[in-house]
């Protein structure tokens, strides 16, 4: 086992490196010297030169101890991605960012699993009747809504003409108050992709031959749904729930955006504004270590759940 | 062989191709067919703004930047999605709107395509070092979230200027789009490539000494390439969602046109009642995904049953 997860631990190295590397060529070489744009017009060039300094992009690109694509491992590696444009720490930034997203993200995730699962165990019984098709018709039309709709026809509804929820986010509301909406919203929006999802893991899975034998020996239905099918879904299941963590760390980008909400989402948005190329890549870097991370661990997870994996 | 028809009085059954079986069954099914026209009058439509543009025909419905009347007027017979606050046609900048969409939808497919199905024809032929490359390559891109990595890429490439051409508008937009969606279609044609150079037919002509470049783009991708077409047509939905999204954020093409650039006027109109230009931009978007995304299921249900969504 320790083994194993050691073994798992150093194909990381590969991948970090890579997402280093990608990192420092796209925001380094082809985004290019963000100083001059920053100093703003009519800027001597001292203050281009205090910026360029500022920011360690008057140093050398490769081939010296203190280069640019050293510098950039170096502060990436040990999480200290220096200061945003408006002079701010990004680790500050994305600190305070990182609560509210998820008290965003998180009640929305399980929101989400929890309706999309059950349903999936319904309509995959029920599968072949009128209800099934209508199910399936439904997911495929919440599917092809733009995501966007739903935020602003909600928002527009829900929040402004009906007065239910409050259309902002400010300080002084309670978190339930304002992240009531925003969450009812995506888990509407994602519910529809999921359901489809588990449905055909559950309908693969009640083709099984022990579910016959589950139904034969006199089990009542939901016995055999929740202790037999769902166990042996799980797999699949895992894979999509550990896999999605990570995301629910970057909050949404658009539900943010839409109710103002001060979370990563939020703060990547401003950061595409307002091309800040420091709190992109940091925000890239992070995102990408979480998922490879979570990787591993849904790995361990298989593992664990499944006794046909083995550790070798 | 003629012989013996005569004698039995049987007939030769002709063989039916993959692809001939899978569209005589493609066509029996009419919901489908419904969704394939749909999507053929999206692409017509996208050729004949481009026309108009190009020869600069004298068309009514082409012409989004007439003001047809005063701001914001609800919709009439004539202008039957209102008028947005330049007094422009609502209506006709929808219909503009697809050729920005399906330009930048077919545009990534090409991309993400050209990368995708080499490299993983490449990967799984090889195998060994080369495949161990590419590999880390693809689980590279495919660690980073991918939302996060297309607007990386966006708002780098962005008015760059990159080998003398400057990349403005929706061409940073479909090179950010392509360049990180190979990846799928990277790892699908590595799987069966690999699963399929075990076979006769390449054994065969690797026999007789048939090179390497050949036998990949010649006999074994002919043999796969239902599934790039599967792949991709379930996968377009996402990137004309991708670019709604990208326009929105003011990623896209500013000086024309687009579903998401409505979608962004709309956010602060709605609070003023005007609720036209979102409704249009939603039932264009939300038409031709629907249309994608039966079709593309029909399609795979068709060609190859055992290919689940991924």
């Amino acid at each position: 086992m320790t083994t194993y997860i050691i073994r798992r631990l150093l194909y990381m190295v590969p991948i970090v490196f890579g997402i280093l590397l990608l990192t420092f060529v796209l925001f380094n070489l082809i985004g290019g010297d963000p100083a001059i744009e920053m100093a703003g017009k009519g800027a001597t060039a001292e203050t281009i030169a205090e910026i360029r300094a500022e920011y360690g992009l008057d140093k050398p690109l490769f081939l010296s101890w203190d280069s640019q694509f050293i510098n950039h491992f170096k502060n990436a590696l040990t999480f200290r991605f220096g200061r945003a444009r408006d002079r701010e720490l990004i680790t500050d930034k994305i600190l305070r960012g990182a609560g509210p997203s998820l008290s965003l993200m998180v009640p929305m995730f399980f929101g989400t699993i929890a309706i999309s699962i059950s349903l999936s165990l319904v309509v995959a019984f029920m599968r072949g009747s009128k209800w099934d098709t209508l199910i399936v018709v439904v997911c495929v039309a919440g599917m092809s809504l733009p995501y966007l709709s739903f935020i602003l026809f909600g928002q527009y509804f829900l929040a402004y003409k009906l007065g239910w929820f409050p259309v902002f986010f400010s300080h002084d509301l309670s978190t339930a108050r304002y992240v009531a909406l925003p969450v009812i919203i995506g888990i509407l929006a994602g519910l529809g992709s999921y359901l489809r999802f588990y449905r055909t893991v559950m309908l693969d899975e009640m083709r099984a031959d022990y579910v016959r034998t589950a139904f034969a020996k006199g089990l009542t239905t939901s016995r055999v749904l929740f202790q037999h099918v769902l166990k042996n879904a799980m797999i699949p299941i895992i894979t999509q729930v550990v896999l999605a963590i990570p995301f629910l760390f970057l909050g949404s980008l658009l539900l943010e955006r839409f109710f103002g909400i001060p979370g990563l989402g939020y703060l990547m948005v401003e950061a595409i504004g307002a091309r800040d190329y420091f709190v992109i890549s940091a925000m890239t870097f992070i995102s990408a270590i979480l998922y490879v991370v979570f990787n591993v661990i849904t790995d361990v997870c298989y593992a664990l759940v499944d006794p046909r994996v083995s550790f070798d | 062989m003629t012989d013996l028809q005569s004698a039995t009085g049987l007939k030769s059954q002709k063989g039916r191709s993959l692809w001939a079986d899978g569209l005589c069954r493609l066509r029996k099914q009419k919901l489908a067919m419904l969704c394939f026209v749909i999507v053929a009058m999206y692409l017509s439509l996208a050729v004949f703004m481009y026309l108009a543009e190009t020869f600069q025909w004298d068309i009514d419905v082409a012409n989004w930047s007439e003001e047809v009347g005063d701001s914001y007027q609800p919709p009439t017979i004539k202008h039957p999605f209102g008028t947005d606050i330049f007094g422009q046609s609502v209506f006709r900048k929808t219909l503009y709107g697809a050729k920005i969409s399906i330009t930048v939808a077919l545009c990534a497919s090409l991309i993400s395509l050209s990368i995708g199905v080499p490299l993983g024809a490449i990967a799984g032929y090889f195998g060994g070092i080369v495949d161990e490359i590419i590999v880390w390559i693809y689980s590279t891109l495919s660690s980073i979230p991918y939302i996060i990595l297309i607007m990386a890429f966006a708002v780098v490439l962005q008015d760059k200027t990159l080998f003398g051409v400057k990349l403005t508008g929706i061409t940073a937009v479909y090179l950010a789009i392509g360049l990180t969606s190979w990846v799928g279609i990277c790892r699908l044609i590595r799987g069966e490539v690999m699963k399929r150079k075990q076979s006769e037919y390449v054994l065969a002509a690797r026999s007789y000494g048939c090179p390497a470049p050949k036998i990949i783009f010649r006999h074994l991708l002919p043999n796969v390439f239902h599934i790039v077409i599967i792949s991709f047509s379930l996968r377009f939905v996402s990137f004309i969602h991708a670019e709604v999204i990208l326009s929105f954020l003011g990623l896209g093409e500013a000086n024309r046109p687009s579903w998401g650039a409505m979608i962004n006027d709309a956010r602060i109109e709605l609070s003023r009642g005007v609720w036209w230009q979102m409704t249009a931009a939603t039932i264009a978007i939300f038409l031709i995904s629907l249309a994608l995304n039966i079709f593309g299921d029909a399609l795979r249900d068709c060609l190859d049953p055992k290919l689940r969504t991924q």
